[in-house]
């Protein structure tokens, strides 16, 4: 029997970690990320778990003791949000090319500036480049439910790649709601014993961990890494499926919700996905039909799977919550027509929004916008616009 | 485990399939294959009827290129990691330690 709770995202992503029960965790408080680390301090502190708590003075100093701690041989997992993960910047890099599967929590903050705590995911969408797999949640059992899949995918022997969870911050981070958890011991059960080939302590086998590599060799480093993320793909829906056993709760890739008939599609990231679905299922009650694509794992990004869903639309309108700067559309924007593109999909017209920086409140009659913007294209087959702001005081 | 095993995972030929993962060496004390001898433009010379084998010049070295045999008693340079330096040459209370242009 699972176990009913009402918990916040970060208290159920605390939670997750507790049953997880990793040998370090290092972190560093930053809104909205402090309650994960602060929950999982009380566990240690109540002796709920064995895990080696390093309260770090800084986020460099909290990845670089996970990455210490997992080239060690160990489990680590760490929290952080906006500046936090900025700061974390070069670690992340170093996490990923050393292939050590840690898992980070990712309450998605803005990253500064101009200074604000609020969630949109320009701090997630930076570190996109930074060699770990982004899954992105909408509500708190999917953050919970991801969190106690990063471990498996992530050690998973052809990935060893970091884990980023993403939630957004505040609106599911500090939001109670009723979820299902899964029991300690069907837990400890599905996460398993971390066992690693190589690692530090291990005296019988000694080995060096992250030495320089030149021309001569990083090329094929770097391409050996650039394999563990395509491999990622299959090991992720393996995860899930395996997770789907256990709890009866399915993830795929990505999500994809009133498909049926529709020639509009809107896809969107996290919670903003949740007041989209509920603002589809009022059109479809008034027999408009728009779909909601909500990507949840974004890197390795699934191009093939993307492509193919989308192609059966006339239009589609891709929501960003983080500006690029490139003067040509938001990050999901720029991934999803490059996949379409590449995969010989040119039949859908697509549009970008950007919307709710800084956590500008995203309603559903923001979402009715985009809705009718899309079925519009459909009707009209024109796109008049296709780089768009929701939401902001023109 | 020796370090003169051969370098098949980390070869200078080695494709992304087989090459280490996050660029690992498999085994310990690796350094020791990095010949950083030809950094050297100053050498020293060990003058062994000077040498009284007080062993000053032993911890100061930043590399482990003064070579300590089993009785306890210094002997030849390791001049493949060598890089002349000069702090055994500055630290010898018995001028045993001569220092020379690298030819």
């Amino acid at each position: 029997m699972a176990i009913r709770e009402r918990l916040s995202g970060n208290e159920a992503m605390a939670v997750a970690m507790k049953q997880i029960n990793p040998d370090v965790v290092a972190a560093f408080p930053i809104t909205p990320s402090t309650e994960v680390p602060q929950y999982f301090s009380t566990f240690v502190a109540n002796g709920q778990v064995d895990t080696e708590f390093v309260p770090v003075e800084s986020e460099h100093s909290a990845m670089s003791a996970c990455i210490g701690a997992q080239a060690a041989g160990g489990r680590a997992m760490t929290a952080t949000s906006a500046n936090g993960l900025a700061l974390m910047w070069e670690c992340l890099y170093i996490a990923s090319c050393s292939r050590l599967p840690i898992v980070l929590a990712c309450v998605n903050r803005t990253l500064s500036g101009p200074l604000n705590i609020h969630n949109d995911h320009s701090d997630s969408m930076g570190a996109r480049d930074s060699g770990w797999i982004q899954i992105y949640s909408e509500n708190c059992q999917e953050a919970y439910d991801n969190m106690l899949m990063a471990n498996k995918i992530g050690e998973h022997p052809d990935v060893l790649l970091p884990v980023m969870v993403c939630q957004d911050g505040f609106i599911t981070s500090h939001a109670i709601e009723n979820l299902d958890l899964v029991e300690d011991d069907k837990v400890k059960a599905f996460v398993g014993e971390y066992n690693p080939e190589e690692y530090l302590l291990n005296k019988e086998n000694p080995i060096a961990v992250g030495p320089l590599d030149h021309f001569t060799h990083c090329f094929e480093h770097k391409r050996q890494q650039a394999q563990a993320m395509m491999n990622a793909k299959k090991v992720v829906l393996e995860v899930s499926a395996e997770f789907a056993k256990l709890t009866g709760r399915s993830y795929g890739l990505f999500e994809e919700y009133n498909a049926e008939g529709a020639e509009a599609c809107v896809v969107v990231l996290n919670s903003t996905a949740g007041t989209a679905k509920f603002v589809a299922d009022q059109y479809k009650a008034q027999g408009k039909k728009v779909a909601v694509l909500k990507p949840r794992l974004f890197r390795p990004f699934p191009v093939d799977e993307i492509a193919e869903a989308l192609a059966k639309y006339k239009a589609i309108a891709i929501m960003d919550k983080a500006e690029s700067f490139n003067a040509a559309g938001g990050p999901l924007f720029t991934d999803v027509t490059s996949a379409l593109y590449a995969k010989s999909v040119f039949g859908p017209k697509v549009i970008n929004y950007i919307y709710g920086l800084g956590g500008r409140d995203v309603k559903t009659d923001d979402i009715e916008v985009v809705f009718n913007k899309t079925l519009e294209i459909v009707a009209t087959g024109k796109v008049d616009s296709v780089y768009n702001y929701l939401g902001v005081r023109e | 485990m020796s370090c003169n095993k051969e370098l098949k995972t980390v070869s200078p030929d080695v494709n992304w399939k087989d090459i280490t993962k996050g660029g690992n060496i498999p085994w310990a004390g690796n350094a020791e294959l990095f010949k950083t001898g030809d950094w050297r433009s100053m050498k020293p010379i060990w003058l062994e009827d000077k040498c009284k084998q007080c062993l000053l010049c032993y911890p100061v070295c930043p590399d482990t290129s003064i070579l300590v045999n089993a009785e306890g008693k210094r002997v030849e340079f390791d001049y493949d990691h060598c890089k002349g330096c000069g702090v055994c040459v500055k630290v010898c209370p018995f001028k045993a330690i001569d220092f020379v242009e690298e030819k």
